[in-house]
């Protein structure tokens, strides 16, 4: 595919490449997705590699030496390579296949986190963790008895990096958390606060499910130690995501699940654990998917990174004005300088569930609740917002029809 | 779709008739739905002959919760606690005059299920409370 010209996203194209943005929803209006944050769409080409895959290539990966099986296995594998390279990884065995970003994060607290902390041992997250960043350390801490501490959020959804320093004197193991906040869209200074962990001695994980479809990011340049994001929030399927780790640290971590693949040799009493990244893929594997993520990171590539985040931050920043001009409204988070595509508000006396049943009312497709992120409502001390996020197919003509679709729920609610 | 947010249920919302708390009650019960933050806390008063006397309720959360509570409210009032035990879905679903998907239809159930709890004297609510 010939790339872009850095100047501006061929919107028009980029939308036709998406065969589902063509459908009405809510009595034949058009579909307005603005739920990209959750998961993305998926471009035809996306959809065909899988398609093809299914009708031409279906065979189990590995070991079989028949055409089909020697294919399934060079586009499996072919697929970790582009995936590797887009993250800048030095090797693609350094890239694990898992389900998604919360599998890639137990993963590291099921192998990493068991073997190398201890009862006592502090682990740093933030208080704007996704529960896929959050719960997988509340069960180790459980079973360990680590101590957590939080980096805690600012009144203007930033991380309060002062506060940050302080925890680092207590020297902490492991410093997780997200590059990108799913409700607040902050984009948080991930190589400062990698640097930072480093140098008080502790191991660095970042939750890239929102950074990586949304922001050029290079693991070399992060100096990050793990990385976990998803393929279906960044144009790909469901059901495969991906972990990065430093080829010494995932080398010296025991098995995750064990089974099929992950083994050089299996006697009846014992096994011996295969070499990266095989060792951490117990079973037949989401073949089809991976091959879809490897379709995606194409796409992406041919529309440039940069390009990428340069469309949402113009229309974040659009966005931030036309939903300031609603009256009473409120969003959170910070600047669109300091954040990524993603708008979550409340509007005073309207639930932010019935907000989102009347935006749907007018085929325009946002979330409302807490976005697994429960503990930053709590301190926002709200039970729930309404989401509008933002991605490459987004036009700004549609940000003004969810600007025309607020002022229809606050006619409704008078 | 936007026949959801009937004009009953949008007056119902904003301007609750049994919206408060009883003090003395003889039965109350408060829970949540914490998937979207709706609360409900449901107080009774009930005469000597089992009888639901008044009734309020507090809380907070979508139109079609806090309209579903206030609805429902108005509905028991006069009625013996037996025949509060015996409501069922479909009397909140024809209190509210609409119909609801599975996600609001949690919304709108919520108050029943606090209701029941409540006269039942259960330490918890349950789904099971609601089901036809």
């Amino acid at each position: 595919m010939e790339k872009f010209q850095p100047a501006m996203m061929d919107l028009l194209r980029v939308r036709n490449d998406f065969p589902i943005l063509e459908r009405e929803v809510a009595s034949g209006k058009p579909l307005v997705y603005l739920d990209s944050t959750a998961t993305s769409q998926k471009p035809l080409s996306v959809i065909q590699s899988m398609d093809d895959y299914y009708r031409r290539t279906n065979a189990n990966i590995h070991r079989g030496v028949h055409t089909l099986a020697e294919e399934a296995t060079a586009a499996y594998e072919n697929a970790r390579e582009r995936i590797a390279a887009f993250i800048g990884a030095k090797k693609a065995r350094e890239v694990v296949y898992t389900r998604n970003t919360t599998e890639s994060i137990n993963l590291v607290a099921y192998t990493w986190g068991r073997k190398n902390l201890k009862a006592g041992d502090l682990v740093i997250l933030t208080e704007m963790e996704h529960h896929s960043n959050l719960v997988p350390w509340h069960m180790l801490a459980a079973e360990l008895g680590l101590r957590l501490e939080f980096i805690p959020v600012t009144g203007d959804g930033l991380l309060d990096l002062a506060a940050y320093r302080d925890l680092l004197t207590l020297s902490p193991r492991l410093v997780a958390f997200t590059q990108m906040s799913n409700v607040l869209g902050t984009i948080n200074p991930a190589k400062e606060i990698i640097a930072l962990a480093h140098q008080a001695g502790a191991v660095t994980l970042v939750d890239g499910a929102q950074s990586v479809p949304h922001l050029p990011v290079n693991v070399q340049d992060l100096n990050v130690d793990f990385l976990a994001f998803s393929a279906h929030k960044m144009l790909g399927p469901t059901g495969i995501g991906a972990l990065y780790g430093k080829e010494a640290l995932l080398d010296a971590m025991p098995p995750f699940l064990g089974g099929g693949d992950m083994i050089k040799k299996v006697h009846l009493r014992s096994f011996t654990p295969n070499d990266l990244p095989h060792k951490f893929e117990a079973g037949t594997p989401a073949i089809a998917e991976a091959i879809g993520f490897g379709a995606a990171i194409d796409y992406l590539n041919m529309l440039g990174m940069e390009n990428v985040a340069r469309h949402e931050h113009t229309i974040i920043s659009y966005a931030l004005e036309a939903l300031n001009e609603v009256d009473g409204l409120n969003v959170f988070g910070p600047s669109a300088e300091k954040k990524g595509g993603v708008a979550a508000f409340t509007l005073p006396g309207v639930h932010p569930h019935d907000v989102a049943q009347i935006l749907d009312s007018q085929g325009i497709a946002v979330r409302a609740g807490h976005h697994c992120a429960m503990p930053l409502h709590e301190k926002f001390n709200l039970p729930a917002t309404t989401r509008a996020s933002f991605y490459v197919y987004n036009t700004l003509e549609e940000v003004d029809l969810l600007v025309a679709g607020l002022h229809k729920v606050q006619e409704i609610f008078g | 779709m936007d026949d959801l947010y009937r004009q009953i249920i949008i007056e119902r919302y904003k301007t609750p008739l049994y919206r408060g708390e009883l003090d003395p009650h003889d039965i109350s019960f408060e829970d949540e739905n914490p998937l979207c933050g709706d609360h409900i806390r449901i107080d009774l008063r009930v005469d000597e002959n089992g009888i639901v006397s008044e009734a309020a309720f507090n809380g907070h959360g979508c139109a079609i919760s806090q309209a579903s509570a206030d609805l429902l409210l108005e509905s028991v009032i006069g009625k013996p606690l037996e025949e509060v035990k015996a409501l069922t879905k479909q009397d909140v679903l024809d209190n509210l005059g609409i119909e609801l998907g599975p996600v609001r239809l949690k919304c709108a159930l919520l108050p029943l299920k606090v209701l029941k709890a409540g006269v039942y004297g259960l330490g918890e609510a349950h789904d099971g409370l609601v089901e036809d």
